[in-house]
C-alpha cells in the first residue's frame, strides 16, 4: 500500500470565515481582482472562484468585495488546528483551512473511523462556534482525503465522508484531473483525452515518467491513490535539525521571523548537500518560561526560506492571540526548526525557467547578507501606489517581506488603475530629492511667485535663486494645484507644483518646483 | 563537512558550464549603438555616467541586462527616480533599493550585493580605496556583474571602462506659461578605457516625442541665408 491512511478536516471558504463573514452574506475574497473564495450566498448568486472582481459584482452588486489577508486567516486557524491537538501529536497544517493527520494510532484509540470523524468534527465545531463549518474526509492518502472532505460539502453525510480502507482508487477515479492542481500537466492530460483521475491512473507508470519526468510520476502516485512520495519510516536523524538560540529572547514577532528564515536557509542546506528533502518540517518555539509550542507544516520540498518564515510568523500569531491559558508569557528563546518525512530529493524538473528560480535564490541570499549588514529595513523593493508628485507613486517595502522570486503585480504599469487627476504628466523625472531642495521663484520685479487659493500664479516666474547659481527661466508651465486629504486635517497637504526650464551654459535644466506653506523647493529634477 | 558533502560540490565545480565569451557580451540599447564599443558592455565592466540626463541612460541601459531575467540593485541613492527609470525599459520587479553603507562597510555590502546581482549601481558616500577597488573590479569580472557609477565615477580611483557623458540638452514642450515636458535632445558623449581615441558622440532623444530613448536626427543646420558668391561679369 502506497499510502497512509490520512483524515483531513476542512474548513470552507476560510478566507471570508477568518474575516469574521457570515455564510448568508454575499461577500468575496480577492487576490489582484480575482475571486479566490466566496460565501454560500455569493455563489447563489452565480459567483463563481476564479472571475475578476467586476464580473462578480456585475452577477451579484450587493456583495461585499474584501482583499484576501493570509496572515489573519492562519492567525484564526490556530485554534482549530490546535483543538485537534488533543486527538493526536501529529496534526498538520497544509494551508489555511484545511488540516491532516494519519488515523492508524487514533482511529484505533477512539474505536474506528466513524467515531474517530465525529470526534473531530465535534472538537473543530466547539472552536468556530457555529461561524462556519467543517467537514472530515478519510482516505488511504492525504490528496484523497481532501477530496473526500470537499466531496462531503456536496453528498450532505453530516459533513463527513469517509471512503473503505482499499476503495480509495475507485473514489477518485471519476473525479477530473483539475484537482491534481498542476495547471501545466492538466492541459497536456486534457489534449490527450484524458479528463478523469482514473483514466490516468491506468497509463503505465513507465510510460508517465518517460513523458512527464518525476513530477509527473508523484502526481499519477496521486491520481491512483496513493502519496506523492512513499512513505519512509526511518526516524530522521536528530542532527537534520537546526536550532537557534535567541539571546536577549525575542519579544517581537518580526525578529522572530527574520531568525526562522535564516535557520530555513541552513535547513535547506543541510538537506541539500545530503541529498535529501523533507515532506513536513516542524517548526518549534520556545519561551524563556520554558512554554513549548510545535506545529508540523506541510513542505514536500516546495518551501522556500521565507515561506518557511512566514508559517513561523504565523504560527506565533497564532500562539500569542490564542486563549489567554495557552497564551505565552515569555520571550522567544530558542527556535527550532525538524525535518519530518525526510525522503531523498528526486530533484525537481528545471523548465525554461530552471535559471531563474536558481539565480533568484543567490538573489535572495546576497539580501539576506546584506540585510545582516545594515538591517531588516535597509534593503527594499519598489512598489506601484497611487499619487500625483514623483515620490508619491512609489512605495519601498522590505525585500524580506515578499518572496522575490514572485511575479509581483504591484510592479506592474497598469497597477494603480485610478486616475489621479492633477498627475504631473509624462516623462516623469529621474533624480527625486528626498527632500524639496529650497529655493526662491521669483519674478521680473524680483517679487516671490505666489499661487492664490484659485491655483493662479501671482506673475510668471522669472529668476530661480538657491540650490546653485540664479539660474533665468526660459520655460514654464503649471501650476498643477494638489490639495490632498482635506478632510483630514492632520494629513491635509496643499501644495502646487510647476515645471520649468531653466537656462544655464551647459544647456537647459528642467526641474519639478512645489510650494507649500509659502515655501517654494526644488521637488526633482529631470535628469 | 562530511566526505559525501566534499564529494558533491567537487562533482558540481566540475560539471558547472563554462560560460561562453559571447555570453559575457551585453548588448547596449540601439540608440547607444555608435557610443559604446562595438554597439554594447561587457559583463564585469565599470560604466560611469554623468551630466544632466546621466540616470536616464543608466536606467536604458540597464533595461536590456534585467530583460533577460537579470537583477539591479540601486545602492546609496534614495534620489533615483524609479518610476522614471521604468519610463525607459526599467524593470520595477527585478531591482532591489539598499541604502548608502557607512564608508567602512560599504566594500562589504557592494561585494555582497556582486555575487548575486548582474548590475549594481551605485555612488559610494566617499572615495573609494584603491584596494577595496581593485578586489571589486576582480570580483566582477569572476561574477559577470556591471558596476555603473552614478556620481561619474569621481570616488573610483581607477579609470572606468566606459564613461558616458550627457551634454548640452534642450528640452522640447514647454512653452513659457503653458505646455509640459514632452521631450528632450540631448549630446552623449562615450569615452573611457575601452574606448580609445577621439571621443564618441551622438545626439539622442532622452526621451523622445513618444518617451523612449531614440537616436535624434540632425536639426536643420542653421536658419541664416548662407551669402551666395556674386559672378564678377568683368572677370
Amino acid at each position: 500500500m502506497g499510502g497512509i491512511r490520512t483524515l483531513t478536516v476542512w474548513c470552507p471558504d476560510w478566507p471570508l470565515v477568518a474575516a469574521g463573514v457570515p455564510g448568508v452574506e454575499p461577500a468575496v475574497a480577492v487576490v489582484a481582482n480575482r475571486v479566490v473564495a466566496t460565501t454560500a450566498a455569493a455563489r447563489a448568486e452565480g459567483v463563481v472562484v476564479g472571475q475578476r472582481r467586476r464580473e462578480a459584482q456585475s452577477r451579484c452588486p450587493e456583495v461585499v468585495v474584501l482583499e484576501r489577508d493570509v496572515d489573519r486567516e492562519v492567525r484564526r486557524f490556530e485554534p482549530v488546528a490546535a483543538a485537534l491537538d488533543a486527538l493526536t501529536p501529529r496534526v498538520e497544517v497544509a494551508d489555511p483551512g484545511v488540516v491532516a493527520f494519519p488515523t492508524r494510532g487514533p482511529s484505533r484509540y477512539f474505536g474506528g473511523d466513524h467515531a474517530l470523524a465525529a470526534q473531530a468534527l465535534e472538537l473543530v465545531e466547539v472552536v468556530l462556534g457555529g461561524t462556519g463549518a467543517a467537514r472530515v474526509g478519510i482516505a488511504d492518502s492525504s490528496f484523497a482525503a481532501v477530496l473526500a472532505a470537499r466531496a462531503a460539502a456536496w453528498e450532505g453525510t453530516e459533513g463527513v465522508l469517509i471512503v473503505p480502507a482499499g476503495e480509495t482508487p475507485a473514489f477518485l477515479a471519476p473525479l477530473p484531473v483539475t484537482t491534481l492542481e498542476r495547471p501545466a500537466l492538466t492541459d497536456v492530460l486534457v489534449r490527450l483525452g484524458l479528463t478523469t483521475l482514473g483514466a490516468f491512473a491506468a497509463l503505465p507508470a513507465a510510460d508517465v515518467v518517460g513523458r512527464f519526468g518525476t513530477e509527473g510520476r508523484q502526481a499519477h502516485r496521486l491520481a491512483a491513490g496513493e502519496d506523492a512520495h512513499p512513505p519512509d519510516l526511518r526516524r530522521p536523524a536528530e542532527e537534520l535539525a537546526v536550532t537557534m538560540e535567541l539571546d536577549p529572547p525575542a519579544e517581537r514577532v518580526d525578529a522572530c521571523a527574520f531568525a526562522a528564515k535564516a535557520l530555513a536557509d541552513e535547513l535547506h542546506a543541510t538537506l541539500e548537500s545530503r541529498g535529501l528533502s523533507c515532506l513536513r518540517v516542524a517548526v518549534e518555539v520556545e519561551t524563556d518560561h520554558d512554554e513549548v509550542h510545535a506545529r508540523l507544516w506541510r513542505h514536500e520540498g516546495a518551501l522556500s526560506a521565507a515561506a518557511i518564515a512566514d508559517r513561523a510568523r504565523w504560527q506565533l500569531d497564532g500562539w500569542l492571540s490564542s486563549a489567554a491559558a495557552s497564551r505565552p508569557r515569555g520571550g522567544i528563546r530558542r527556535l527550532t526548526l525538524i525535518p519530518d518525512d525526510v525522503v531523498p530529493a528526486t530533484g525537481r524538473q528545471l523548465g525554461f525557467w530552471g535559471a531563474d528560480a536558481e539565480r533568484t535564490d543567490r538573489v535572495t541570499r546576497a539580501v539576506a547578507r546584506v540585510q545582516a549588514l545594515l538591517g531588516f529595513e535597509a534593503v527594499r523593493v519598489p512598489e506601484r501606489c497611487g499619487g500625483r508628485g514623483p515620490a508619491e507613486q512609489l512605495r519601498l517595502v522590505p525585500a524580506g517581506a515578499v518572496d522575490l522570486g514572485d511575479s509581483r503585480n504591484a510592479t506592474d504599469e497598469g497597477w494603480v488603475r485610478e486616475p489621479w487627476p492633477g498627475r504631473i504628466p509624462d516623462p516623469q523625472p529621474a533624480v527625486v530629492h528626498p527632500e524639496p531642495i529650497p529655493v526662491d521663484v521669483v519674478d521680473a520685479t524680483g517679487r516671490t511667485v505666489a499661487v492664490s487659493g484659485r491655483g493662479v500664479l501671482s506673475a510668471p516666474p522669472a529668476v530661480v535663486v538657491g540650490g546653485g547659481p540664479s539660474r533665468t527661466v526660459r520655460a514654464w508651465s503649471g501650476p498643477w494645484p494638489a490639495d490632498e486629504r482635506w478632510w483630514d486635517p492632520d494629513t491635509h497637504r496643499r501644495r502646487a507644483r510647476l515645471q520649468v526650464v531653466l537656462d544655464t551654459d551647459d544647456g537647459d535644466e528642467a526641474h519639478l518646483l512645489v510650494l507649500e506653506h509659502g515655501q517654494w523647493g526644488i521637488e526633482a529634477t529631470y535628469a | 563537512m562530511g566526505v559525501v558533502d566534499v564529494a558533491l560540490s567537487q562533482l558540481a565545480d566540475r560539471v558547472a558550464p563554462v560560460t561562453l565569451a559571447t555570453e559575457q557580451r551585453l548588448a547596449g540599447p540601439a540608440a547607444l549603438h555608435p557610443v559604446l564599443p562595438e554597439g554594447g558592455l561587457q559583463r564585469g565592466w565599470s560604466v560611469a555616467v554623468e551630466g544632466m540626463g546621466a540616470w536616464s541612460i543608466a536606467a536604458a541601459l540597464v533595461a536590456p541586462v534585467q530583460g533577460s531575467e537579470g537583477w539591479a540593485a540601486v545602492v546609496g541613492v534614495p534620489a533615483f527616480g524609479l518610476v522614471a527609470a521604468s519610463g525607459y525599459g526599467f524593470r520595477l520587479d527585478r531591482v532591489v533599493v539598499v541604502d548608502q553603507p557607512p564608508p567602512g562597510r560599504w566594500a562589504a555590502v557592494v561585494a555582497a550585493l556582486v555575487d548575486a546581482f548582474d548590475v549594481v549601481l551605485v555612488a559610494p558616500p566617499s572615495v573609494v580605496a584603491a584596494r577595496d577597488a581593485r578586489r571589486l573590479r576582480a570580483r566582477a569580472r569572476e561574477r559577470g556583474a556591471l558596476l555603473v557609477h552614478l556620481d561619474g565615477g569621481r570616488t573610483w580611483p581607477e579609470a572606468v571602462d566606459v564613461g558616458l557623458r550627457v551634454g548640452p540638452s534642450r528640452w522640447e514642450g514647454l512653452e513659457p506659461g503653458h505646455g509640459h515636458l514632452r521631450a528632450r535632445r540631448v549630446v552623449v558623449t562615450g569615452t573611457g578605457r575601452r574606448l580609445p581615441g577621439t571621443p564618441r558622440r551622438s545626439e539622442l532623444w532622452l526621451p523622445g516625442p513618444d518617451g523612449r530613448l531614440a537616436v535624434a536626427p540632425p536639426r536643420h543646420q542653421s536658419a541664416r541665408p548662407v551669402p551666395v558668391p556674386v559672378l564678377d561679369r568683368a572677370g
